[in-house]
């Protein structure tokens, strides 16, 4: 992979540091009236999500990282891995548990879902923004009651329990908001 | 779309007008001579930390764009000019930042007569009238890396200077522990100077380490300081200041000095200034100078974080 100099390092460029793939957010540069120069550039870890800033000699030299965000057709998993796949080419990515992480909780086969390839392998799964998912489980609505501001635990078919409105009930299909985990809507088939 | 437009609002504009303005009557009402010295010249800084940048005429041998006015402006002191201001556009490979643009506006002066405590009274007075700063604090080197770092900046080894960034949270950087200036450039950027000139008050940091002298006089004790300053104003520094080295020999062996670790660093080479040399051999006035960055004080004038906001069109790889 090439390596870059600390002028050359913008952010959103992907560096290898302590062998993790980070995304450069800021890179500032430092320098005395006389003197020797910094660049002060703060990452973010792509794998563990820490924000880190470090500070490096003006004209230092930092390896890239090989990183690619492409979108994949989730198709099974196996207890061990997520099976992605390129629709294109077919080609399957496995994809481990800590690479999938919370998307586990939204995804059904035959979503496609952004994954970022580290050295050619899965490294995090993102969830599309929003889902669509059936209601597997769930008390007795209230009938006819379409209002009112009362909710209850409704379990998807990913096995996730959510909030839903009363009435909403077993074999609904829902709209639910990936990253807060809250219900949007009743959707259609 | 290209994107063409000025990235200065024009209040901006118009605040730099006026601070031209200001300088310059300031400059007028105590009789000090405003000049113009060439930007091209055939030989160039030796500071191991400024890099010149290189104009190719056509079919002709190349000239380095100035740093800073510094040398032609001590020729016209030498050749009994008086007392002498420039503002002028200098050149710095490799300098681009929230801080920094490769092209800035400097304004450079000399005070014939003036050592470095007298000259930090009268930028301390332009200060006042340029942007209505309270008296400024004075801090010696020394006292400063005391006081923000805990540490001896005239005795410390590279070894311990390394040891204090590391234990101050400033982390592991890849200079070497014989490169003691590094170190201590380390820590006046990243612990000393963003505590410098806080609450309306600029602040002098005088008295550098003899190495660090660059062009000022060194003045002999123990340990012996070299006789410059740095004027800050919240954490930023605004203008670098000496009183000026005279000795034509010493200035040779620091140009030759730069020239062998600039070697030694795989950097430029470029020729040293002889008509500068000449001019201190016939004879330099004693006198104190400093350069300051207009852009700078553009940027506190306007209460600016990004240089950009006060440049019509600022460098953008």
């Amino acid at each position: 992979m090439a390596s870059f100099s600390t002028n050359e390092i913008k952010s959103g460029l992907k560096l290898l540091l302590d062998n993790d793939p980070c995304v450069v957010l800021e890179n500032e540069y430092v320098k005395p009236g006389k003197g020797q120069a910094f660049n002060r550039i703060k990452t973010r870890n792509l794998r563990t999500g820490r924000v880190v800033e470090r500070t490096y000699k003006s004209g230092d030299s930092l390896e890239g990282a090989d990183v690619v965000d492409v979108e994949l057709q989730y198709s099974y998993n196996d207890g061990d891995h997520w099976y992605f796949m390129d629709q294109e080419t077919f080609e399957q990515y496995p994809a481990d548990r800590e690479a999938v992480a919370d998307a586990v909780k939204w995804i059904k086969p035959e979503d496609v879902c952004v994954v970022t390839l580290f050295n050619g392998a899965p490294l995090t799964v993102a969830a599309p923004n929003q889902v669509v998912l059936r209601v597997t489980e769930t008390d007795p609505g209230l009938r006819g009651d379409t209002s009112s501001g009362g909710s209850k635990p409704a379990t998807l078919e990913t096995g996730t329990v959510v909030r839903v409105p009363l009435f909403v009930s077993i074999d609904d299909l829902i709209r639910v908001d990936t990253r807060t985990g809250d219900y949007v809507s009743r959707a259609k088939e | 779309m290209t994107s063409w437009r000025p990235t200065a609002s024009r209040e901006a504009l118009a605040r730099r007008a006026g601070l031209l303005a200001a300088v310059r009557q300031f400059f007028q009402t105590r009789g000090v001579l405003e000049v113009e010295t060439p930007l091209l010249s055939s030989a160039a800084v030796t500071d191991i930390h400024l890099e010149s940048f290189l104009a190719h005429p056509p079919g002709g041998t190349p000239y380095y764009l100035q740093t800073s006015p510094e040398f032609p402006m001590k020729r016209l002191l030498a050749a009994g000019s008086g007392a002498i201001y420039q503002i002028c556009k200098v050149f710095r490979g490799g300098e681009s930042g929230t801080r920094h643009n490769p092209e800035f506006t400097l304004l450079e002066w000399y005070r014939p007569g003036f050592d470095h405590y007298q000259l930090m009274d009268e930028v301390d007075e332009l200060l006042n009238q340029l942007l209505g700063c309270l008296p400024a604090q004075r801090l010696s080197y020394r006292e400063a890396f005391q006081q923000q770092a805990a540490i001896d900046p005239l005795l410390a080894t590279g070894a311990e200077l390394r040891h204090r960034a590391l234990t101050l949270g400033i982390g592991e950087v890849s200079l070497a522990d014989s490169d003691r200036d590094g170190w201590l450039d380390l820590l006046l950027t990243h612990q000393v100077a963003p505590a410098l000139g806080s609450n309306g008050h600029p602040c002098f940091l005088y008295d550098y380490p003899a190495s660090q002298a660059a062009l000022a006089k060194i003045r002999p004790g123990d340990p012996p300081v070299a006789e410059r300053f740095e004027v800050f104003i919240g954490g930023l520094e605004l203008g670098n200041g000496y009183h000026e080295l005279t000795n034509a020999e010493e200035q040779r062996q620091r140009f030759l000095a730069d020239l062998a670790q600039r070697r030694r660093r795989g950097l430029p080479e470029p020729p040293m200034d002889e008509t500068l040399l000449a001019a201190l051999t016939e004879g330099l006035p004693d006198c104190a100078g400093i350069a300051i960055g207009l852009d700078r004080l553009l940027m506190i004038a306007l209460g600016e974080r990004d240089i950009g906001a006060v440049l019509a069109f600022p460098f953008r790889p």
